[in-house]
C-alpha cells in the first residue's frame, strides 16, 4: 500500500527494532498509514505492538530504524519531539492527573507561556470548539478522577488534539470501555478520519478492526507478519495470521461426569476497592469432576469474583457455600481458611500475587502453607523438608531448572505458572480456582497445564476456570458462564458453544435476540 | 536499568561482596577528602583511629561497647526493612526501653540477679515495642506513614523522658534530673569482672555481659527472619503485600509484630547503658545510636553478620574517634559522625550507582560470548 | 491593658518562631508536591545556618552570609536530588544522610575554619539581620491598641521574618498561577502524565528541590544570621522536622501550611509563658506537654481522627519507565 495521489504518507517506519535485555521487543518492524486513514495493528498480548507505538511516541528509543512523518525524516527521542511532529497518544492506562480539573490536564505542557491566566483562557475558547466539532462533550471544569472511564478517554482525545495532533494513536482503547461507550468513541474516531486525521487503532480485538479500520497490520513475537486491507480480509484470516497456527491446541479429554455441587454461589455481590460494584447478584455452582468456564472481556467483575471465593475480598452481599460452610458479609473468611476449606486458588497474576519472586522457588511453593505442620517444628521452619518438597513437585511438574534455590523471579513465565500449578494442585483440594491458566505461557508449557487441569476433573475435583481467552475457554471446559459487567449472561454447555455466540453474550447482547431481530 | 534486582548472567558475589565494598570504598574515600579539607593527614587519621580502636585492651573494650549498642539498633532497623518498613524511630524506641530498663532495676532490685536479668530484659522489650506498637498499629489500621509517626514518636520519647526525670523520677535534693544509682545487685557485670571469674585479666572498660545478649540477639534475629513461619510472613510482606494477603497473611498482624520486634531490638540498648554502664536512669543516654542503626542496618544489608561487622566497624569509628579527638583536636566525634553520613549516603541513598560499571565486564564479555 | 500586651508579646513571638518554620515547611512544601520526600529539611537548615553564620562573619555582610547560606541549602538539595532522582535512590535514607552530614560537616568545618568548638565566633550588629523599625513606629506606639499592634508586632522584624510571611502568598502564586507550578502539582500526582506531556520529569524535580534548598536557606540563614548571632552546634534543633510536621498538618497546601506554623510556632511561644505559671482551675501545666503538641496533633492527624492527611499521589515513588 503506497501513497495515494501522490501526498505522501502520515506515518513511515522502516526497519525499527528494540531489545529489552533479553527479550526482543521488536524486530526489523516496517509500516507505511496513508493519510487521513484509520489503520489497525492487531496482535496477542506481548507482541509488541505497544512497544513499537512507545518508540514512534519517543517514549522509548529505537536500537535501530526509521521514522518518517509525511514523508520527512523525523528524529523522535521523546515524547515532546513526538508532540512537535503532530503525533498524540491516547495511552491504555490514562496519563491524566486525577486532582486536576479537565481544563488543567489538557493545558498541562502547552501553557502557551510562564503563567497560567492567558493559556487557560485561550484553551477555555479552543476547548469548546474541538468539543463541538468532534462531538467530544465533556464538563471542562470537572475534576478528572470523579469522571467515568469513558469520559477520561476523552480528555486524552481532547488532550492530543489541543496540542494540534495529526496523528493520533489509541493503545487498546476500549478495554476499560462499555459497549455504548466503544460505539461513541468509534463515532468520533470516525469525525476525526473525515477531518483528515491520521488514527492508529491498537487492539487484540478483531471484531473492532472490522468495524473501523481502512488497513490493518498484524504483529507477532515482535515482528510484522501481514499487512492487509480490511476490506479484503476475513476475522478468520487475521486471527490464524495473528496466532501463526490454523487451530488451537483442542484438549483430548473424555465427556465429564459430574458429580455433587461442590461449590455453591449464590445472589453474591463483591465490589471493588473503591467501593464500586463489580460483581452483582451472581449465582452458579461448579460440580466435582467438571470444569466450568467463565469467560469474559477483562475487568467484567471475574477478577474480583475470583478474588472473593478465594477470601482475598470481602463478599458484600449473597453467599458462597463450599465443604458445608458459608462465607457471607457477616462470616468472612481469609485466604487461609478457605484452605482449610479445601479450596486452592491460582490467581491471574502470578508476578503480583502468586508468587513471592524475590523469594527462593521453594519458598514460593509454599505460599499459602508456610504454617502447615509438615513444613514446621515447633517453633523453626523445616527447610529442609520445604527444599525438598518443592524438588518433588518440579520434577512431578517438569520446572526448568529444576533448582528449588533459584530466586522465583529468575524462571522463565511458564516455569512460574507450573510452580504455581504444583502448588495448588498438589494439595489435591476439593475446589480448584483458575485465574488465566496460560496467560505468558509458551505453547508447550499450555498444553502441559491443560493436561493438568484435566486430569483433576477426571478425578473428580470442582474447577472453575476465568480466562480471557476464548478459544481456551472452550476447549478446556464442560461448561461455560459468560459474564459482562458483573453479572452472568448466559450459560452454554462447551458442546453447544460458538464463537460468535460467546463474542455476543460477551458485549452484553443476548444472541437469541438478535437472531429474532434478524431473520 | 539500575535497581535492586540482579540482572541475569552476573555473579551473585558482585552484589553480596563487590557493591557493598564498592559502597563503603566510595564513603571513605570521600571522608578522606573532608579530612584533607580541613588541612589533616587522612592516612595518619586512619591510624590514630586504627589504634584508638584496637590497638590496647581498653580500647577495644570500648569499641565492644559501642558495638554492642549498635548491633541492637541495627538489628532494629532492619526487621522492619525486611516487612518493608522503614523505622526511624529507633531512637525514641531504645530511650523508652532505657526507662523500662531503669525502672526495673529500681523497683524489682529485691529479686535474685538472673530472675532480676529477665525481667530487664522483659522490661526493655516490652517498653520498646510498646513504644513501636503505637505507630505500627496506626500504620496497619489507619495507614498513616510509618517514616512520619515514627519520627515524631522520636521527639514524644524525648519530652516523656525531660518531663519524667525533671517531675517524677528525680532523685530528691538533686539538681542534675537523674535517678538514684541502682544497688550495686542490680548491675550488669562488667566484661572485665566476668573474664577476672575465670582468670582472665582485662583492662577496665564499659564492656558488659549485655555484648553476649547482642550476639545471641544476631542469632535469633537470623533464625527468626529466615527458619521460623512467622519471618516468612514478615518477609512475604515486605516483598510483595498483595501475593502475601493471597497465602494467607494478615498484612496488619505481621507489619505489628515486626514493628514490635523492632521496638523491642531498639529497647535493648538500655540494657547496655543504663542496667551495664551508667547504673542510673539518665536522660540523653541514646545519644543518636537509634539513627547509627540506620547505617549499620543499610551497610550490613539487613543481615545479621552484615550487622555485625558494620556495628564493629561503627564501634571501631566511634571509640577510635574518640581517641581522635585527644590526638588531633580538629578531629572531634563529629568527624564519625561525617563518615555515618556519608555511610548512609553511598550503602544506603546511592546504592546502585556504582552497579551499571559493576556489572558491565560480565555483561560484555558474555555478549562477546555469544557473538 | 497588660493582658492585651502580654498577648502582643506572645504573638510577636509567635512570628519570630514560626519564620523558620514557614520557610522550612514551605521548602518542603515544594518538594514533596513534585513527589520527594524530603525529610532533610533539618539539615538543610543546619548547613544553610553555618555556612551563612561563616561568611558572615568573615565578609562582615549579612547578605554575603545569606547567599552562603542558600547556596550551601542548594547544595544539599542537589545531592538529595543526586540520590533520588538520578538515581532512583530511598528518599527517606537520603534524607536521613543530609541530615546526618549536615550535623558532622557544620561542626567539623567549623573547628577548623574558627577553632571555637564547632561554633562560629559571634556576629556583630553590621554582619547580621536586625529589626527593621517601620516609619511612625515610634509616634504611634503610645496610641491603644492598634499602636502596640504595628510598632510591635508589624514593625520590628528583620528582613527574613517579612520574607517568609511573603513566601507565603509566593508560594501559593507560584504553585496555582503558574505553568512551573500546574507541573509541579502534575509532577507529584503523576508523573506518568507530565512525561507524556513532553515534559522532562528529572529537570522538573530538580527544579523542586531547589526550590527547596533555596527556601531551607533562608530558614537556616535565619537561625544564625536573624535570629541569633552566630552559628551553635545542632541549632537547628528539630525545628525542620516541627517544619515537616506542620507540612502534613497544612496538607500540603501553602496557606494551611502557614497556619499550622502560626499554630505550632504559638504553642512554642505559649509554652515559654508558661513554665512555673499556676493557671488557675487547671495548676501547672508541664511545659513538655505543650512542647509535644505539634508532634502529638501530628500524628493524630495522620491517624485520620481530625480529617485527613491525602499526601501526593506519587510521593517517595522513583519514576521508572517500565517495559
Amino acid at each position: 500500500m503506497g501513497p495515494e495521489g501522490g501526498a505522501p504518507p502520515a506515518i513511515e517506519l522502516t526497519g525499527i527494532s528494540k531489545r529489552f535485555g533479553a527479550v526482543q521487543a521488536n524486530r526489523d518492524i516496517s509500516l507505511t498509514v496513508a493519510k487521513g486513514t484509520i489503520h489497525g495493528i492487531v496482535g496477542e498480548n506481548g507482541a509488541g505492538k505497544s512497544t513499537l507505538m512507545s518508540i514512534l511516541y519517543g517514549f522509548y528509543r529505537a536500537d535501530s530504524g526509521e521514522i518518517r512523518i509525511d514523508g520527512e525524516p523525523c528524529r523522535i527521542h521523546a515524547p515532546r519531539d513526538a508532540i512537535a511532529a503532530g503525533i498524540g497518544m491516547v495511552h491504555q492506562h490514562f496519563m491524566l492527573v486525577d486532582t486536576f480539573t479537565v481544563l488543567e490536564n489538557v493545558v498541562l505542557g502547552a501553557e502557551g507561556g510562564a503563567l497560567l491566566a492567558a493559556g487557560v483562557a485561550k484553551a477555555r475558547a479552543e476547548l469548546q470548539r474541538l468539543e463541538r466539532d468532534y462531538a467530544l462533550e465533556v464538563d471542562i471544569d470537572a475534576v478528572t478522577g470523579t469522571l467515568p472511564v469513558g469520559l477520561q478517554q476523552r480528555v486524552e482525545i481532547l488532550k492530543a488534539l489541543y496540542r494540534g495532533a495529526r496523528i493520533l494513536i489509541l493503545d487498546e482503547p476500549t478495554g476499560v470501555l462499555t459497549p455504548q461507550e466503544a460505539d461513541h468513541l468509534f463515532r468520533i474516531l470516525d469525525g476525526l478520519r473525515k477531518q483528515g486525521v491520521t488514527v492508529i487503532l491498537i487492539t487484540h480485538k478483531l471484531r473492532e478492526i472490522m468495524a473501523i479500520t481502512d488497513t490493518v497490520s498484524v504483529m507477532r513475537r515482535g515482528e510484522m507478519v501481514a499487512h492487509l486491507t480490511t476490506s479484503e480480509t476475513t476475522k478468520e484470516q487475521l486471527a490464524e495470521s495473528m496466532v501463526g497456527r490454523k487451530v488451537l491446541l483442542q484438549v483430548d479429554k473424555k465427556p465429564a461426569q459430574p458429580d455433587e455441587p461442590a461449590l455453591a454461589v449464590e445472589h453474591l455481590t463483591v465490589a471493588d476497592d473503591a467501593g464500586i460494584e463489580r460483581v452483582r447478584d451472581i449465582g452458579f455452582s461448579v460440580r466435582a469432576g467438571e470444569i466450568v468456564g467463565i469467560a469474559g472481556v477483562a475487568g467484567n467483575g471475574q477478577s474480583e469474583l475470583l478474588e472473593a471465593l478465594a477470601g482475598i475480598r470481602p463478599v458484600r452481599q449473597g453467599c458462597v457455600r463450599l465443604s458445608g460452610a458459608e462465607i457471607t458479609a457477616e462470616q468472612r473468611r481469609d485466604p487461609k481458611e478457605m484452605r482449610r476449606l479445601r479450596l486452592a486458588h491460582v490467581p491471574e497474576d502470578r508476578q503480583r500475587m502468586g508468587l513471592l519472586t524475590q523469594f527462593e522457588a521453594n519458598e514460593s511453593a509454599i505460599l499459602g502453607y508456610h504454617d502447615d505442620p509438615a513444613y514446621n517444628g515447633p517453633v523453626l521452619m523445616n527447610r529442609g523438608t520445604v527444599v525438598k518438597d518443592c524438588e518433588g513437585k518440579m520434577g512431578l511438574y517438569d520446572v526448568r531448572p529444576d533448582d528449588p534455590l533459584l530466586k522465583t523471579g529468575g524462571f522463565s513465565g511458564g516455569n512460574q505458572q507450573k510452580i504455581v500449578l504444583a502448588r495448588e494442585i498438589e494439595r489435591d483440594p476439593d475446589v480448584l480456582l483458575v485465574g488465566q491458566p496460560t496467560r505468558g505461557v509458551d505453547i508447550g508449557a499450555i498444553e502441559f497445564i491443560h493436561r493438568r487441569l484435566v486430569a483433576l476433573r477426571d478425578a473428580g475435583k470442582a474447577i472453575l476456570v476465568v480466562s480471557v481467552e476464548l478459544d481456551e475457554i472452550m476447549s478446556l471446559a464442560d461448561r461455560i458462564l459468560v459474564m459482562f459487567d458483573g453479572r452472568i449472561v448466559g450459560e452454554v454447555a462447551a458442546a453447544e458453544a460458538t464463537e460468535t455466540m460467546l463474542g455476543l453474550m460477551m458485549a452484553g447482547i443476548d444472541p437469541s435476540e438478535t437472531q429474532e431481530a434478524t431473520p | 536499568m539500575s535497581g535492586p534486582e540482579p540482572t541475569p548472567g552476573v555473579p551473585k558475589w558482585v552484589y553480596i561482596v563487590a557493591m557493598p565494598v564498592v559502597n563503603l570504598a566510595a564513603a571513605f574515600l570521600v571522608s578522606g577528602l573532608v579530612v584533607l579539607l580541613v588541612g589533616e593527614d587522612p592516612l595518619e587519621v586512619v591510624k590514630i583511629l586504627l589504634w584508638g580502636a584496637f590497638g590496647f585492651q581498653e580500647a577495644i573494650g570500648y569499641t565492644l561497647y559501642y558495638t554492642t549498642n549498635f548491633i541492637f539498633t541495627g538489628l532494629a532497623v532492619a526487621v522492619a526493612f525486611h516487612c518493608g518498613l522503614f523505622n526511624i524511630g529507633g531512637e525514641g524506641q531504645a530511650y523508652i526501653g532505657g526507662l523500662g530498663v531503669g525502672l526495673a532495676c529500681l523497683y524489682l532490685d529485691f529479686l535474685p540477679f538472673p530472675l532480676l536479668l529477665l525481667s530487664v530484659i522483659a522490661a526493655a522489650a516490652l517498653f520498646g515495642g510498646a513504644w513501636a506498637f503505637i505507630p505500627a498499629y496506626l500504620q496497619a489500621k489507619r495507614g498513616s506513614h510509618i517514616v512520619i509517626t515514627t519520627i515524631m514518636f522520636n521527639f514524644l520519647a524525648a519530652t516523656l523522658m525531660v518531663y519524667l526525670m525533671v517531675n517524677v523520677l528525680i532523685e530528691p535534693g538533686q539538681m542534675s534530673p537523674e535517678t538514684r544509682e541502682f544497688d550495686a545487685a542490680a548491675w550488669l557485670p562488667f566484661a572485665h569482672e566476668a573474664l577476672a571469674w575465670i582468670g582472665i585479666g582485662f583492662a577496665r572498660s564499659p564492656l558488659n555481659l549485655s555484648f553476649l545478649w547482642a550476639l545471641i540477639c544476631c542469632v535469633l534475629m537470623w533464625g527468626f527472619i529466615w527458619h521460623t513461619r512467622w519471618g516468612y510472613a514478615v518477609r512475604a510482606v515486605g516483598g510483595n503485600e498483595a501475593a502475601a494477603v493471597y497465602g494467607g497473611i494478615s498484612p496488619a498482624r505481621t507489619i505489628i509484630l515486626a514493628m514490635c520486634i523492632s521496638g523491642a531490638l531498639a529497647g535493648f540498648l538500655g540494657v547496655n547503658e543504663i542496667m551495664g554502664v551508667q547504673h542510673r536512669l539518665l536522660l540523653d543516654f541514646t545519644a543518636g545510636y537509634g539513627f547509627v542503626g540506620i547505617a549499620v542496618a543499610l551497610m550490613g544489608r539487613n543481615h545479621p553478620v552484615g550487622i555485625c561487622l558494620a556495628a564493629l566497624l561503627f564501634g571501631a569509628l566511634y571509640q577510635g574517634g574518640a581517641e581522635l579527638a585527644f590526638e588531633v583536636p580538629k578531629m572531634t566525634r563529629d568527624m564519625v559522625v561525617v563518615i555515618q553520613g556519608l555511610v548512609i549516603l553511598f550503602s544506603g541513598a546511592l546504592e546502585f550507582m556504582f552497579k551499571p560499571y559493576l556489572e558491565a565486564p560480565f555483561l560484555r564479555r558474555r555478549q562477546v560470548g555469544a557473538a | 491593658m497588660e493582658a492585651f500586651g502580654l498577648f502582643i508579646l506572645i504573638l510577636d513571638a509567635t512570628l519570630r518562631v514560626s519564620t523558620p518554620l514557614m520557610l522550612a515547611a514551605l521548602a518542603g512544601l515544594f518538594s514533596e508536591r513534585s513527589g520527594i520526600v524530603d525529610i532533610g529539611l533539618e539539615g538543610k537548615m543546619l548547613g544553610a545556618a553555618f555556612a551563612a553564620a561563616a561568611a558572615a562573619y568573615v565578609t562582615g555582610s549579612p547578605i554575603v552570609g545569606l547567599a552562603a547560606g542558600v547556596a550551601a541549602s542548594m547544595l544539599l538539595a542537589l545531592l538529595h536530588g543526586f540520590a533520588c532522582i538520578t538515581h532512583n535512590g530511598n528518599q527517606v535514607v537520603s534524607g536521613v544522610a543530609v541530615n546526618i552530614l549536615a550535623a558532622g560537616l557544620s561542626v567539623i568545618l567549623g573547628i577548623a575554619w574558627f577553632a571555637q568548638g564547632g561554633q562560629t565566633p559571634q556576629l556583630p550588629e553590621a554582619a547580621r539581620f536586625t529589626p527593621l523599625v517601620w516609619p511612625g513606629a515610634d509616634l504611634v506606639a503610645g496610641v491603644p491598641l492598634l499602636g502596640p499592634i504595628y510598632s510591635e508586632l508589624i514593625s520590628g522584624h528583620n528582613l527574613i521574618v517579612y520574607l517568609a510571611v511573603l513566601a507565603v502568598p509566593a508560594t501559593w502564586w507560584v504553585l496555582y498561577r503558574t505553568r512551573f507550578g500546574l507541573r509541579l502539582r502534575a509532577v507529584g500526582e503523576s508523573p506518568e502524565a507530565v512525561d507524556t506531556a513532553g515534559i522532562s520529569v528529572t529537570w522538573l524535580r530538580y527544579r523542586a528541590v531547589l526550590c527547596c534548598g533555596f527556601l531551607c536557606g533562608l530558614a537556616g540563614t535565619y537561625l544564625s544570621v536573624a535570629h541569633n548571632a552566630a552559628f551553635i552546634k545542632d541549632m537547628s534543633a528539630g525545628k525542620g522536622f516541627i517544619a515537616l510536621a506542620a507540612l502534613i498538618f497544612g496538607k500540603w497546601r501553602p496557606v494551611p501550611v502557614m497556619g499550622a506554623c502560626l499554630l505550632f510556632g504559638f504553642l512554642d511561644a505559649v509554652a515559654v509563658r508558661l513554665q512555673g505559671v499556676e493557671l488557675p482551675g487547671i495548676g501547672q501545666i508541664p511545659v513538655q506537654f505543650i512542647q509535644a503538641l505539634p508532634y502529638l496533633l501530628t500524628v493524630i492527624l495522620l491517624a485520620g481522627f481530625i480529617g485527613k492527611a491525602v499526601a501526593p499521589r506519587a510521593i517517595g515513588v522513583p519514576y521508572l519507565k517500565e517495559h
